[in-house]
């Protein structure tokens, strides 16, 4: 993959005709499940690792050249605004940078050009989504710790997403994006505002048009992704309900250790065991707090990012729809009409060939995407397990030497068992 | 029949011996007349089976094994005539050498409702003041969180109130005092008349009289500290397990959300797996695991209630207490009263017979305003004042025996119910955390299942 030089610029929707070579390239490389999760947690590290042992093989032919990490938020203040700017860091081997290491400081508004650039030369390409603009339910302060710690984890998935993409990656934009101490300047050039304007005004009137026929094989998907992405909601919401109640249930473990406590203070013989309960309660209030913690820090994030994936992908289909849509309409007029043949025959071989392209170019990314979802979603349910495992083993372990480590209750035990055990013979 | 002996067993295994191997568990291990068996290792084993369960003399429980075996709902018309539905229980009894001799006689038995169960427990607190009388399972349901039922007629309610109840009945059976008491025995053994047999004693009157009593306010002069120090720590049983109840109540409550929340992964993982190809086996049965998850609470604070009501238990005993510490200032109040009284005569003789007037009186007063009074009245006087203090030097006598008599009485209790308490508490405390111990295990189990699932995902 290394070896390969890519025509990274492809403005407008006219996939170059190197395209072909990178497609097999593409689809080669689909199968090497390279959606690896974000290097950065725990969890997936080691999931990589699983990985990488099991596929060691088939990985083999891939190697990582780029590393891009996005960290130290900090604020800026202007006359007109304040923002957060990000540190972008990348190390790569590649030969189209000059360096071998690049620091720059981005704003979100940055990563959302970045993004939408990228979308309009890949229209049929699945482009990892960025975290919301705005925040939902309004709960949480645009410049609150964890909403800016929320979003640089995301907007670092988003830039290694991107950089494991095997087109995209060599995309002209992402690399001024890494690279370009001044991305202003860079921002303005580009196709324009009004041009842009234009491409969503012909995809809307061709998706009023509706569609001839859709093959069958974007049809399965666009089921797919219908249902896919309600379930993908609604475990985000299940999601959202756990962490809601063991919220509360944790407010409530905080009521009732004290009441051991303070029951201990009135008592001799009884302090002792009291006060162990009320240290077992304790330690279970930290406990949930972990794993609430770890739900909104794992699992949450993950789930979020697929939920606007789906939407990305249903976004995707439309702009293949509607290249194909524009194609059928001018094919149309070609049959109808008998005057301009000739230019406007060439306008819809191009426009074929652009649909022909257009479904290759999904296709591909399609299976690499559900690798990448299998791979992601699949390393943070396993982590949620874990995690969930690991509550309850420490929780044991604390009981056990706190509260249940009495010589006398063990022989308590057997002497309930025994009387137990008599009664039944008699029966 | 068994049910009901291993779940009174299974909510306090250290309570009065229960299994009919009764044995005095004191220190030096001497046994008397009950059979021998595989169990006396139990106090040979290990001294620190306490004194609690030592009896003086044969109690009820040595000769007798009582256990409440069933409850059944029975329809009748009540005091007003109306039609009711209520729940009776049966009490089923065995003479103890039959069982012991390895016969297996069929139990006597009989039913009774909740509420003779409420009279036998009155006529006890009436007739023995001194002793921390064993309260009875609550009237109605307390400290109720989200899904447990409240009304009375609700079988899980019916079913914890039966071991309840047999748990009274074993505590009084096997207490020193108690268990020789002639209407207890009545109660287990004659189905029909026996409440004539309890209002005969007259008990009734007795208890009208102590409740307005103890519900009066006096101010006792010298009250025994060591009771004033014993009822302020009933108080503080009573506020300190009610807190705790309350608590758990809400903790248990929310407990349930979190579990029964997860059952809707189960759901969705179901659903979703059906349109997934690789990741649909994984799915699936992660998704089945998660309901056993959300089932699982259920058992879990099943068994919870158990460690509830063993609280309860003690958060009633604690008014017993209390009850025990007031008679004990009534009592002390009486003789301080009666002995005022007597003083105040004594100094009346006085006056009377020396003319001398130590005090001012309104009689004094009028004495030297207008004269005092003839000598024969006078001398009446005296006459009725000398009766008057006789009785009141007998009524004192009366009241310091009965004072001193129920400080000493009561105190031995108090101590008795003291070491059972502790006992019983740590036991129940110490079966708490087992308890969650399991829990703990059981969600270790479910989420290593779950991870298998995902890990073939």
């Amino acid at each position: 993959m290394s070896g390969q030089t890519v025509a990274a610029d492809l403005s407008g929707h006219m996939l170059g005709l190197d395209e072909d070579e990178d497609l097999e390239v593409f689809t080669k490389n689909s199968s090497l499940a390279d959606g690896s999760p974000m290097p950065n947690s725990p969890g997936s590290m080691v999931n990589q690792y699983r990985l990488e042992e099991d596929e060691e093989d088939q990985l083999g032919a891939y190697t990582k050249d780029i590393f891009v990490t996005v960290d130290n938020p900090e604020s800026n203040v202007t006359a007109i605004e304040t923002f957060i700017m990000y540190r972008v860091v990348t190390k790569t081997t590649r030969s189209e940078f000059d360096s071998s290491e690049y620091e720059v400081r981005r704003r979100y508004q940055d990563f959302l050009w970045l993004r939408s650039r990228l979308e309009e030369n890949h229209p049929t390409l699945i482009v990892h989504p960025l975290p919301e603009k705005f925040v939902m339910k309004g709960m949480v302060e645009r410049f609150n710790d964890d909403f800016i710690e929320t979003r640089r984890k995301a907007l670092h998935r988003f830039l290694n997403k991107i950089s494991e993409h095997p087109i995209l990656s060599y995309s002209q934009h992402f690399k001024v994006f890494l690279t370009a101490q001044d991305l202003v300047s860079q921002k303005k050039q580009g196709p324009g505002f009004l041009s842009r304007m234009g491409e969503t005004v012909r995809a809307v009137a061709n998706s009023v048009r509706g569609l001839r026929s859709r093959p069958e094989e974007f049809t399965v998907m666009q089921d797919y992704m219908e249902n896919f992405s309600n379930k993908i909601c609604s475990v985000d919401k299940v999601t959202q309900r756990i962490i809601k109640e063991q919220r509360e249930y944790l407010d409530e473990l905080k009521q009732y250790s004290p009441t051991y406590t303070q029951w201990a203070e009135s008592e001799e013989e009884l302090s002792q065991p009291l006060k162990a309960i009320a240290s077992c309660v304790e330690r279970c209030s930290k406990e949930t707090e972990e794993q609430i913690h770890h739900l909104s820090e794992v699992l949450v994030p993950t789930l979020h990012e697929y939920v606007l994936c789906a939407e990305t992908v249903k976004a995707v289909m439309r702009r293949r729809d509607n290249i194909q849509a524009e194609f059928e309409a001018k094919n149309e007029a070609l049959v109808s009409r008998k005057v301009d043949q000739e230019a406007l025959q060439e306008e819809v071989d191009g426009l074929a060939d652009r649909v022909e392209l257009a479904n290759n170019a999904l296709r591909g990314d399609w299976s690499r995407w559900q690798n990448g979802m299998r791979t992601d979603l699949r390393s943070a349910f396993i982590s949620t397990a874990e995690k969930n495992v690991e509550h309850y083993e420490k929780d044991n372990a604390f009981i056990h030497s706190t509260a249940v480590s009495q010589t006398s209750f063990s022989v308590m035990r057997k002497s309930s068992m025994l009387l137990r055990s008599v009664w039944r013979l008699k029966m | 029949m068994s049910e009901g002996w291993n779940d009174a067993l299974r909510m306090r295994p250290g309570s009065p011996p229960t299994s009919g191997k009764q044995k005095r568990m004191a220190e030096d291990g001497k046994d008397d007349s009950v059979a021998t068996d595989d169990d006396s290792d139990l106090t040979a084993a290990d001294g620190s089976l306490n004194n609690t369960m030592v009896e003086e003399g044969s109690t009820l429980l040595r000769r007798m094994e009582i256990c409440v075996a069933e409850a059944e709902k029975r329809s009748g018309k009540n005091a007003v005539s109306m039609q009711e539905t209520f729940t009776v229980y049966l009490i089923e009894t065995r003479p103890m050498d039959a069982v012991a001799e390895g016969r297996n006689p069929a139990p006597d038995s009989l039913w009774r409702r909740y509420s003779e169960f409420e009279l036998l427990r009155n006529y006890l607190i009436v007739t023995y003041p001194y002793i921390v009388v064993p309260p009875l399972p609550e009237k109605r349901a307390e400290f109720v969180w989200h899904k447990l039922s409240a009304d009375n007629m609700d079988p899980d309610f019916v079913e914890r109130r039966r071991v309840g109840l047999e748990n009274f009945l074993l505590r009084v059976a096997s207490h020193p005092v108690l268990s020789n008491d002639k209407i207890l025995y009545h109660f287990l053994t004659e189905e029909h008349g026996w409440k004539e047999v309890v209002y005969e004693t007259g008990f009734q009157a007795k208890a009208d009289s102590r409740l307005r009593a103890l519900s009066a306010t006096f101010r006792v002069r010298n009250p025994d500290k060591r009771f004033m120090e014993m009822k302020h720590y009933s108080d503080e049983l009573q506020s300190h397990t009610s807190q705790l109840l309350r608590a758990r109540a809400r903790v248990a409550d929310r407990l349930y959300g979190v579990y029964k929340v997860h059952g809707n992964y189960g759901r969705v993982f179901s659903e979703w797996s059906a349109i997934e190809k690789e990741m649909g086996d994984g799915l699936q049965s992660a998704g089945h695991h998660m309901d056993a998850y959300a089932a699982s609470i259920d058992d879990i604070l099943e068994e919870e209630e158990h460690y509830a009501d063993q609280l309860k238990e003690y958060l009633s005993y604690a008014e017993a207490l209390r009850a025990v510490c007031r008679k004990h200032e009534l009592a002390q109040f009486e003789l301080e009263m009666a002995s005022q009284d007597l003083i105040s005569k004594k100094q009346q003789r006085e006056e009377l017979a020396t003319g001398i007037v130590r005090t001012f009186s309104f009689k004094g007063m009028t004495n030297k305003l207008f004269g005092q009074e003839a000598p024969e009245q006078r001398e009446a006087k005296l006459k009725l004042l000398e009766e008057l203090i006789t009785e009141g030097e007998e009524t004192v006598k009366e009241k310091t025996v009965e004072c001193e008599e129920h400080v000493e009485r009561a105190w031995v209790d108090m101590q008795r119910f003291k070491e059972q308490k502790d006992k019983d508490l740590r036991e129940a405390l110490i079966n708490y955390a087992v308890m969650q111990i399991s829990m703990c295990k059981k969600g270790i189990q479910v989420w290593s299942n779950a991870k298998e699932c995902f890990l073939k995902m």
